[in-house]
């Protein structure tokens, strides 16, 4: 059975489709990260807000990009939120107050931004071509390793400046004997 | 809409809105991290939208997104590292609570 190109009912196409679910899905674990109490929840919630973008790094023709996603944040980050929320989660459960009492501020704020963004987005001619393309990742490979040498031996040496700054930041230190 | 620059442009100004309002709204030290993750990943579509529409930009884009993920897995952590070090000094994590510096 051929799976038909575009959406029986609606006649949508099927990118337009998984673009839409990303993105809602997308939008509203990004919402629920904010403003769980519990944040362990909201720690998961990230996980998925993270997952549904690498979908749409997929869409955007990148799968070396999504595959990144699914290693770097998914994989490593996220488990790294997780143990320092466990570390330290106090003992009376979660905070009686989510947010700080001038949320609203930040509120207006965050609105602020959505509205500007749009404003330019929309008023803006990109001079973008009206269908995706995207570069292979032999072609990625080639570019990263040849003519951006040297800022892939700038992030090695970046890493590991962050991982010496992280054990020593968070080690205990000795008690005096 | 899957094949607009807009509508991907459009999706990342709105994760980064809800990122900023995470940052300065939430009172955890660790949402807060978290929301700035957000932010970066808003960053990084958009990169990666202008890659994939404007024809010049095409294997470059990817490139700087992954400098930029790799940043963000640096910087996560230093940050969470930091988060634990004042937790343990002051048994809270809590920002409002930071206040030494204040009396």
């Amino acid at each position: 059975m051929a799976i038909p190109g575009t959406l029986p009912i609606i006649g949508a196409s099927w990118d337009d489709v998984l673009f839409v679910l990303f993105a809602a899905v997308m939008l509203g674990s990004a919402l629920l990260v904010v403003t769980l109490r519990d944040i362990i929840r909201s720690g998961l919630a990230m996980i998925v807000c993270f997952g549904s973008l690498a979908g749409i790094y997929v869409l955007l023709g990148s799968p070396i990009m999504a595959a990144t996603q699914v290693l770097v944040y998914i994989g490593a980050i996220s488990v790294l939120v997780l143990f320092a929320i466990m570390l330290t989660q106090t003992k009376g459960g979660p905070a009686r107050l989510v947010f700080q009492t001038q949320w609203w501020a930040a509120a207006i704020a965050a609105i602020a931004i959505v509205i500007i963004l749009a404003v330019v987005v929309g008023s803006t001619d990109w001079q973008a071509s009206a269908e995706r393309a995207s570069a292979t990742t032999e072609a990625v490979a080639r570019l990263l390793f040849d003519e951006y040498t040297l800022p892939f031996e700038a992030v090695s040496v970046l890493l590991l400046a962050a991982v010496i700054g992280g054990v020593f930041l968070a080690k205990r230190d000795r008690a005096p004997d | 809409m899957a094949n607009s620059l807009d509508a991907y442009l459009i999706l990342s100004g709105f994760l980064f809105a809800i990122g900023t309002f995470g940052f300065l709204a939430r009172r955890n030290a660790i949402s807060m991290l978290m929301s700035i993750e957000l932010m970066l990943n808003a960053v990084n579509l958009t990169i990666l939208a202008f890659g994939a529409f404007i024809p010049a930009l095409q294997g470059h884009a990817t490139v700087i997104a992954l400098i930029v993920v790799a940043v963000a897995a640096a910087e996560a952590t230093v940050g969470l590292a930091i988060v634990i070090a004042i937790y343990r000094n002051r048994r809270t994590p809590l920002v409002d609570e930071y206040d030494a510096m204040r009396q």
